[in-house]
């Protein structure tokens, strides 16, 4: 593969960094009900990137944010460049040269990229100026491949530039350990080969790199070193050019898990379960609006939507769940015009959803799971005109349902803020599968879940297309959606960029279509 | 049946051992405080509350007065922490309060003379309607996405008294021999009078007010419409793409509350007054609202607590005569109360909060 090209040249690093610039001893954190961190050791060198690898709720991030002192550890010592510290908080952790970009960036929008750096420099002179300032920006800038305009306003950048804004903060702060969390997570494919070709050259200079990923591709792509975390323990270092997928999946999950290979684009689609015709909406706040979309979904088929996110993704999911108006267009469910339908009426006709952000967007975070099920179709479960509900009958569905998906069981008296975001995702998934719907709109409904969380999710869903269901797939994973969609859709700006057969897809060329950038047209 | 008495239990926990401790604490700091500021006007605080208490607790006529300050006090608690629930803030109580009042005496002295039993089910229906439009304003602009209703029900207070100044002053302003004096309308009918029970001042407002909150815990915590309601509090966003309605949610309610702080308003002037005055209310929506606040939305603490205030109240009015303390000192106390609560977010449990803290004018 690919990839494994890529670290074998990667891997030739600067070997002469036999010491490292920080190490971890012995750290142990535990939270109320978790151990987060279990005597985990750890060594950072000068000159390398060390990726650290695990399931959601590994321990990774806690690890990183344990030496950033964000967290402080029960137990155990870090030193940096061989010296004993304590690391208070954050702003020790920058005294001693570390730095971290978060998966949610901490810019400030309405100022300039100069403005939100020199918050950074450590010793900025009372009269800022913004050409100093910028001076060194450009410096970095050319030095590492972080060129961005120090006077652009970061509410205008995209957000790859954005993250450049963030790896300059900490330079110009110092930093010589940069931890990225998860930072691929909203970039395009060819951002993310950029941001790895970033980590390449703050290596050259000696910088000591972190990065944190649940991505195996991404991992052999650009990591010198590995580092697999397990419930919290180290499971294993690798180097990185020996590393090969299956040692790391062995690693991650005490043996192999192999994820199977859906069947795409088989059968003659059935017939159209929703259609929409040339629908504009307006744009709500800050989103975009969509313009002119054509879509159809049929029985027995998964329609995957790919494009760099706010580019009118959860705008198309609303619409058909309707959530928002058609300004103009028509919208067709089952044979029939339901342009103007309420949400309820829609939901009614056999139309269920997974959101981007299951707490936030489809359940009640401190109800139960029984009471979250019975919000899901509360006119079944009434009884007496509505002046009672049949708890029973809401917990044998409950039970049926994640017994036909093969899920484990939960606890149904349990407020759902108290679950993991896989086993809310599952109790999401249940209740909507439950009702067996004709539609699916599925909205990045892997993100941010553990690889066996995610193959549950995916499995459950393409198995409601072998039944006959219809499936629109929004997803920021594009590997996910090259493996799953019978028709792929390329979103941008509102608008329907590309379509793409199974055997016509190409991750290059999608991605170009996604982020307007040259290459298009390859 | 289990989860009948696990909902009883943890009622019953929730309603006691945790609140009672809370509540006694909060009053406790507010008495002492309170004390201070009495000793500070030079009168002797421990005559002051052991006249209030002996007063209020020890005497058949001073008891029976604590439950006729209570009434209006219990409803328009109900009537704030109802559309709590949903995350709605009412701070228009008082509003509503006036308008039901004004729109009952409307009927009572425009209506023909009707029988007992059909006028003052007719009275309460027009209280409730009363202060139920005057909400149900405020829910239609929210639900619309316009406007943060606890601006509007806040504003709206101010213009609800008016209306009342203008109709009592104007139109409807008493023309007999000696009261003509006051800004007042004419008596009403006796047939137009809520029914007192056991000699007292105490008036069917205290079994509409029990009413309210029973009603209120059941529809709460057993119906359908109350797992919607609590799902539109807990997250709006999930309860718009399960299907619920909001919009219409937020203006029925709205229009249920202000029609209960109607009702109250509608007892006041029939049961106690008999006629519509300017400024009869002392404030009692703004109470309601603390109440409901203290109680965290339960309706055993605002039972508990609507009683413990109303005894406060009744002891202002004693003071005012015994000891020359002017009635509006005990706003002092009140606001010591608020003082307290708002301080220390953990005093206000539950729904209300939650509340308040998702208030912003989100659609």
């Amino acid at each position: 593969m690919r990839s494994r090209n890529d670290s074998t040249i990667l891997a030739d690093r600067n070997s002469g960094a036999a010491t490292p610039i920080a190490s971890l001893r012995g750290i142990s954190k535990r939270f109320p009900n978790v151990v987060a961190n279990d005597a985990v050791d750890l060594d950072l060198f000068p000159g390398e990137v060390h990726a650290l690898l695990g399931e959601n709720g590994a321990g990774k991030s806690t690890l990183m944010k344990i030496l950033y002192g964000f967290y402080s550890c029960d137990r155990g010592s870090i030193s940096v460049d061989g010296e004993e510290r304590r690391i208070s908080s954050p702003l020790d952790a920058r005294m001693l040269g570390i730095g971290m970009v978060f998966q949610v960036f901490t810019l400030i929008p309405a100022m300039t990229v100069a403005e939100n750096i020199a918050l950074y420099v450590p010793d900025l002179s009372v009269r800022f100026t913004a050409r100093s300032v910028g001076k060194v920006i450009d410096e970095l800038g050319d030095r590492y491949g972080l060129r961005v305009d120090p006077r652009a306003a970061v509410r205008d950048l995209p957000v790859g530039d954005q993250q450049k804004v963030e790896v300059l903060k900490l330079l110009v702060g110092r930093a010589r350990i940069l931890i990225f969390d998860e930072a691929t997570r909203v970039l395009a494919p060819h951002e993310i080969e950029g941001l790895f070709e970033i980590f390449e050259m703050l290596k050259r200079d000696g910088y000591a790199v972190v990065f944190i990923t649940h991505k195996m591709r991404e991992v052999l792509a650009c990591a010198d070193r590995i580092t697999v975390m397990k419930q919290g323990r180290v499971s294993g270092t690798i180097e990185g050019r020996q590393a090969t997928e299956s040692a790391l999946v062995a690693r991650m999950f005490g043996g192999s898990v192999p994820d199977p290979v859906f069947r795409q684009g088989g059968d003659a689609p059935g017939d159209p379960i929703l259609e929409l015709r040339g629908v504009r909406t307006h744009p709500i706040g800050m989103g975009v609006g969509l313009r002119d979309v054509d879509l159809v979904i049929r029985a027995g088929e998964i329609v995957g939507v790919a494009g760099v996110s706010g580019n009118g993704q959860r705008e198309l999911g609303d619409l058909i769940l309707g959530l928002i108006p058609c300004a103009r267009g028509k919208r067709w469910i089952l044979d029939a015009d339901a342009t103007t339908w309420s949400a309820g009426k829609i939901r009614a006709s056999g139309v269920g959803f997974v959101p981007d952000d299951p707490l936030g967007m489809a359940v009640v975070p401190w109800m139960t799971l029984a009471q979250n099920a019975a919000l899901g179709d509360v006119e079944t479960y009434a009884r007496h005109g509505g002046l009672s509900i049949d708890w029973d009958h809401v917990q044998r569905d409950i039970a049926a349902s994640f017994d036909e998906l093969s899920f484990e069981a939960l606890d149904a008296y349990v407020p759902v803020r108290a679950f993991s975001g896989g086993q809310l995702q599952r109790a999401v998934l249940s209740r909507e599968l439950g009702r067996r719907p004709r539609l699916f709109v599925a909205s990045y409904p892997t993100r941010g879940l553990d690889v066996r969380s995610a193959m549950a999710a995916r499995r459950v869903l393409v198995d409601l297309r072998e039944r006959g269901g219809g499936v629109l797939w929004i997803s920021e994973d594009l590997d996910e959606l090259c493996r799953v969609s019978d028709r792929l859709l390329v979103l941008r700006d509102g608008r329907i960029v590309g379509e793409f057969l199974p055997n016509e897809m190409d991750r290059q060329r999608i991605g170009h279509l996604m982020t307007d950038s040259g290459g298009a047209d390859a | 049946m289990h989860r009948a008495w696990g909902g009883i239990a943890q009622f019953v926990k929730r309603g006691w051992t945790v609140a009672a401790a809370r509540y006694a604490g909060i009053l406790g700091g507010a008495l002492i405080a309170y004390a201070a500021v009495l000793l500070l006007a030079g009168k002797d605080p421990i005559r002051a509350y052991a006249d209030t208490f002996s007063f209020a607790l020890g005497t058949r006529y001073g008891f029976s007065e604590v439950l006729v300050r209570m009434i209006p006090l219990l409803l328009t608690a109900v009537a704030v922490a109802l559309p709590s629930r949903l995350g709605l803030i009412n701070v228009g109580g008082e509003g509503q309060l006036y308008m039901g009042a004004w729109l009952a005496t409307w009927g009572a002295i425009t209506l023909p003379s009707l029988p007992k039993a059909v006028f003052i089910p007719i009275l309460i229906v027009m209280g409730f309607v009363g202060g139920g439009g005057w909400a149900a304003f405020a829910g239609f602009l929210r639900a619309r996405g316009w406007v943060n209703e606890t601006i509007t029900t806040l504003l709206m207070n101010y213009v609800a008294p008016l209306l009342v100044g203008y109709s009592v002053y104007g139109m409807w302003r008493s023309r007999e021999v000696g009261s003509a004096a006051f800004p007042q309308t004419v008596a009403f009918p006796d047939a137009a009078r809520l029914p007192r029970f056991f000699g007292t001042r105490v008036h069917l407002g205290l079994l509409l007010g029990m009413v309210a909150l029973l009603g209120l815990w059941f529809v709460m915590e057993r119906t359908k419409w109350g797992l919607k309601m609590r799902a539109i509090g807990g997250n709006p966003e999930a309860s718009r793409r399960l299907g619920i309605r909001l919009g219409l949610y937020i203006v029925v309610v709205m229009f249920i509350a202000g029609g209960i702080a109607g009702v109250a308003g509608m007892a006041e002037v029939t049961a106690l007054h008999g006629r519509l005055r300017a400024g009869f209310s002392p404030g009692y929506g703004f109470m309601g609202f603390l109440i409901s606040w203290l109680a965290g939305g339960s309706p055993l603490g605002i039972l508990m607590m609507s009683f413990v205030l109303a005894i406060v109240f009744s002891g202002g009015t004693l003071l005012q005569i015994t000891q020359g303390v002017p009635f509006s000192a005990i706003n002092v106390l009140m606001a010591i109360i608020l003082f307290v609560v708002l301080a220390n977010p953990r005093f206000s449990s539950g729904a209300l909060r939650r509340g308040f803290q998702r208030g912003g004018g989100r659609r």
